[in-house]
Parts: C-alpha cells; structure tokens; sequence
C-alpha cells in the first residue's frame, strides 16, 4: 500500500500513468466479481427472469469509461451489468436492482437488462437490441449543447439492426460529438457472427458513412483506453463521431438460458488465456507494479462487493400496497 | 372581421413561442427546415431559430425517435415530425420501449419531454398508407400521452402544452384540418393542459363524442340536428391518453344516450374502448350507446370508396336519425 500512496503523490511520470489502470483494474475486477456473484445468485433463485453476464468483456466498458468524464453520458446493452459499474453506479443499488429490491438503483421496476441511473450519466440500458445506439445519439444532440460526449455499447448483433445504420449516418451528417463502442464477441445470441453479418470487420462499415474508425484489441484495457481517448478527444473538440470496434469475447452464453453449447471446443479455453483480467494483472506487474499492491486490492474490492450483496440481499422487496407509482411525469 | 387563425398556422405559431420561451427546446425532422415542411405547417422556424434549435434530418423515422428520446433525457426538449401518421411505424421501438418506459422504470429518476408530431386522417385521397390515424396503435402504452386537436386555437393550445408537458406525446394533426381557419385562442386555449375534455357544444338528448376533425364533423351533424328537435352534446376529447372519462360521464348523466364516432376501424379502436368504461361505470345511466367507426379494411384510394368508408357529418347524421327514429328533415 506505501507503494500506491507514493503513486498518489506523483513521484514519478512512470509510476503516474499506471495509477489510472489500477483503477480501471480494480473496477474490470468489480465487474468479474459481481457478474460471478449474479451467477450464483440466479442459480439460488434470488434473480429472477433472466439476466446476461459482461464476464469477460469487461476491458471495454472499464476503458471506455476511463476516457469519460462523469458528466459526459453513456448508454449500455442488456448485458449492462458492467456498463452500469463502469461509468460509476455503485454495486449496492445495482445488485439490489438484479434481486428486484426496494433499494435498487430503480427501486426494483427495471431489473437485469434495463438499468438507468441518470446521476451517473447512464441514459439507459436496453433490451432490444440497438436500441443503446439511438440514445447515445439523442444524448450528444444534448451533449453538444452541454459540451459534453456520449457514448453508446452494442454487440456485434446491433450491427445490423436499423438502428446503426440510421444513427450512424445522421451522426456523421450532424458531427456530433457520439462514440459508437460495437463490443464484437463473435456471438449475437447463439448465431455465429459470420452467419449473420457480411463484410469484414464491423469497423469498416464506418467508412460508408465517412466516419474514422478503429478496430481494438477489447481485452487489452490500454487499448481500449487509448483508441476511447482519441474518438473521445475528436468528438469534444467538434470532430464528431467514431466507431470502435473492440474484439471480445463473453465467457457466458448469451443469457442464463444458454450454456453456449454453440462454441466448437476450445474456443472459450483459449479466449480464456487471453482473458482481460489476466492480461492486466499481468501488464500491471511487467510495470512495476507489485503482487502486494494487486492482492490489496483484490482484498477490498472483493470486500466491497461482499459487504454490497449482503446489504441488498437484506433489502426489502417493494410492497405493492406502498407502491405509489405514476404513469405519468408531473 | 374578426380575426381569424388557420390551423397550419397555429402550429408554426405554437412552436416559435415555444421556441422563443425555452432554450432547451428543440425541432427537427424531414424537411421541416429549410422548406418549412410538406404541409407548410412550419415555415420561417429555421430562418428565425437556425441550425442548431431547427434542422432537418435524414429520412431514418427511428434515428429520430431514439434522437429524441436520448436528448429529452439529458436536458432538451425535442419536437420531431414524422411526417405522415403511417410511417409511425418505423420509429415504434423507440416511442413505446425507450420513452415511454422511462419515467416508470428508472423509478421517476427523470422524464421525456419530446413531442412527435404527425400529419394523420383520410379524406385527401392519400391511399392506405398515407391516410392512416395511429392513435390506437399507442393508446394501449402506459407512459405515452396522445394529443389530437380539434380546431386551429386547439392546435396551437393543445401543442404549447405538449411541449410543456414533462412527458413523451405523440401529436396528431388532422391534414384535412390544416386549411380549416378559425376563431383565435381565448385566453383559456392559449396553453391547454393534456387530458381534459372540453364541451364543444352543449345539450341534453345525446352526447355525440369525437376528436381531431371528428369534431367539426359532429359539430356540423349536431347543428343539423338541432333542426330536427335534436339537441346534441358535442364532448372533444382532446387527448386518447390520458382520457378524461369523467367529462364524458358527466355528459352521459345528463343526456343518457352515447354516441362515439373515430375514424378508425371498430375492433381494436378508442371508441369501443371508450363505451365499454363508460357501460363499466355508468349502465344506469344508459338508454343507448353506439359507435360509428369505418368499416375493418384499409383505406381505400379512389374518391367514392373514401368518401363512404369515412364517418363524415352526413354518415354521423344518418346514423343519429336511424337510431333515435328521428324524421329525416
């Protein structure tokens, strides 16, 4: 720990720019943590409906999210779980939200796949597929007026949906400052990405629309961060939007009702190698970082969440009798 | 003369006020701008406001909507137009999974205060495509308000409180009513709150009930009427969601028979949905209750299958005289 507080204090350049990715590290650990404590939850019965785990794509949000500021808007899938940490909802309310208790970030009324929490900048999280894209789109029509940025995650899938496309074009048309964060994790629901999307990489379909594009390596976290810093640097200063195409894979099937049996053998074993938690420990290491510092860290983010479920698994569920909902805004 | 206001008018009127008294307010869509939209409807706005308060967008109806959506939840207010009420299909998703959810699921965190506004109704020969009124297709969703005016001060009272309103509205503007000139707002008009009714007329043997320009259309049969002994009560709705049933049972006590007329088909339609809560509430009060809708086909293109699919004066006189035995005068 004296090694991070020296860190804090800036004593050198090196050590500064590691700081950042500590936290990013600490918060792809939250997401993995807390998608394997949903697992077990949902297995108990304590979740109900469905629900889709991010474990394994979790460099993505956590390094898009590093180059947001916490004013700046975001808009998740219903694999939002780790959307939603990301940009800064804390585990408490959200895992209150999975088990449908009063003290969910949405009193219960949402649940797994559509989470907001506009304090935190996250306009929506959404069930039908796309649906992410057009949000972040109205948002930096806002963002623009508000000097701020937007930025929306889709899966491979929402790429070919309306959605892209029409929002795409009119982002470009309008240069608004949006970036498009396409999570390509091969899969959309059960389908193979190649049975299901022409072309080549999906970052090339930005070029119809005269949009820079990147494709990233999603499971390397200062990647992600780094291709986020430059689309999110263009679309502040005025250069309007990007589309990244982060390379990813999810370690869960599609939903809780799916084991992936689809996967040929061996595909997940060797995704798994290159799984993004590992790769940034190991990164973190090879930069002087030490085992101490991470098992420090370890130890209070898996505090954290324990110390989260047990507070919202004591939460009650909402009484319907107390329920004083509105159809409408005031 | 008295001054008068056509309706096209008032729409264009209601947007620049409200343009002009909130920042925050925004609207765009498909050739609104620049040539001030295919109905007219919104000339002089993006001269007056410019590109960054009033532009117009690529032809992606869903784009628009989730636009729309994404900005009314971080501080705008949009105003779009989906031009025609039948290409409120497209942009459906968005309208009914994203805005109008929000406020109930995020657990009131925010609201979505955006407007669509749509030229809808049959009677210009438009074909089955372009003459559709897609108020039924949203009424059944919680969390959406659908507006329909009646009049030229209606239009641009009842839009000045679409915009006001905190919630997603979905606007219809009757094309048969843009021409339609009219007395100005009075004072009670000039920002009319979504979700009361108004008596457009008053009287005490039937009350004949209707929207947009099932309105005038009820106004004219009424008046014909009244030459028969006939004394009608006309109820404008004003808005399908919310719907002030307490207006129309009122009315119902006082003239204990109900007659509804929506261009629409009857199955599936406001007008039936309508009778059944005021059967529901109010059977005692009861001695008759019918509707008048069109009949359960598209709508037809040439101009003498049109002019007798729709519930027009003339098919809501004949109905009237028929059902009450009246003498035709």
């Amino acid at each position: 720990m004296a090694r991070l507080q020296a860190q804090e204090q800036g004593d050198s350049t090196g050590e500064k720019a590691v700081e950042p990715f500590l936290d990013g590290y600490a918060r792809m650990l939250l997401i993995r943590q807390f998608e394997q404590a949903m697992h077990r939850l949902f297995l108990r019965g304590e979740i109900h409906g469905t629900t889709h785990l991010y474990a394994g794509q979790e460099a993505v949000a956590v390094g898009v999210c590093m180059a947001l500021q916490p004013d700046d808007y975001a808009a998740g899938t219903y694999r939002g779980h780790g959307h939603a940490l990301a940009k800064g909802t804390a585990p408490e309310p959200l895992a209150a939200e999975m088990l449908g208790r009063v003290s969910g970030v949405c009193g219960g009324r949402a649940g797994s796949m559509n989470v907001i929490d506009i304090e935190n900048g996250l306009v929506g999280c959404f069930g039908i597929v796309g649906g992410s894209i057009a949000a972040a789109l109205g948002a930096a029509i806002s963002a623009k007026r508000q000097g701020r940025v937007a930025v929306c995650f889709f899966g491979d899938g929402a790429s070919n949906q309306g959605y892209f496309h029409e929002c795409m074009n009119m982002a470009a048309v309008a240069q608004l400052p949006v970036v498009f964060v396409c999570e390509n994790n091969l899969y959309g629901e059960f389908t193979p990405l190649a049975a299901a999307t022409a072309g080549a990489d999906i970052a090339s379909r930005a070029a119809g629309y005269a949009m820079p594009s990147e494709v990233v390596d999603g499971n390397d976290l200062w990647a992600v961060k780094a291709a986020a810093d430059r689309a999110v640097t263009r679309a502040r200063n005025g250069q309007g939007p990007t589309l990244l195409e982060c390379k990813t894979y999810r370690h869960y099937g599609h939903s809780k009702s799916d084991p992936g049996a689809y996967r040929p053998d061996g595909e997940l074993e060797q995704w798994l190698e290159r799984d993004p938690l590992k790769l940034t420990r190991e990164r973190l290491l090879s930069e002087g970082v030490e085992d101490g510092d991470l098992a420090s860290i370890d130890a209070r983010v898996n505090a954290e969440l324990d110390q989260a479920i047990e507070r919202a698994l004591a939460a009650p569920y909402p009484d319907p009798l107390q329920d004083a909902a509105t159809e409408f805004a005031a | 003369m008295t001054e008068t206001l056509e309706f096209r008018t008032a729409i264009r009127d209601a947007l620049a006020e409200e343009l002009e008294r909130d920042p925050t307010v925004i609207f765009f869509g498909e050739d609104v701008a620049a040539a001030g939209g295919v109905f007219k409807a919104t000339p002089g706005l993006y001269e007056r406001f410019g590109p960054d308060r009033v532009f117009d967008t690529p032809i992606s109806e869903l784009a628009l909507a989730g636009a729309a959506y994404g900005a009314a939840v971080t501080g705008t207010r949009p105003v779009f137009e989906v031009m025609f009420g039948d290409f409120m299909a497209l942009p459906m998703d968005s309208l009914i999974n994203q805005a109008a959810k929000f406020w109930y699921i995020s657990q009131e965190q925010g609201s979505v205060p955006l407007v669509v506004r749509s030229a809808v109704g049959a009677g210009g020969r438009f074909g089955a495509i372009h003459s559709q009124t897609h108020a039924t297709w949203f009424q059944g969703v919680p969390g959406i308000k659908i507006a329909f005016p009646s009049t030229p001060a209606e239009a641009k009272g009842l839009l000045k409180g679409s915009i006001r309103d905190n919630n997603p509205v979905v606007f219809l503007e009757h094309k048969r009513l843009y021409s339609v000139k009219g007395p100005l707002p009075t004072a009670e008009q000039e920002v009319i709150p979504l979700g009361r009714a108004r008596i457009a007329r008053g009287g005490t043997d039937l009350t004949l009930v209707s929207i947009g320009k099932g309105v005038p259309d009820a106004l004219d049969a009424a008046e014909r009427l009244s030459t028969q002994g006939v004394d009608v009560e006309v109820v404008d709705l004003r808005t399908l969601r919310p719907l002030d049933l307490d207006t129309v049972l009122a009315s119902v006590e006082r003239t204990n028979r109900i007659l509804v007329v929506e261009e629409g088909p009857r199955l599936g339609g406001w007008a039936a949905g309508l009778l059944g809560m005021i059967a529901e509430e109010a059977l005692h009060d009861l001695d008759d209750a019918w509707t008048l809708t069109t009949s359960e086909t598209p709508i037809p293109y040439s101009p003498t299958l049109e002019d007798a699919f729709l519930p027009q004066a003339e098919a809501i006189l004949e109905s009237v005289t028929a059902r009450l035995g009246v003498a035709a005068g």
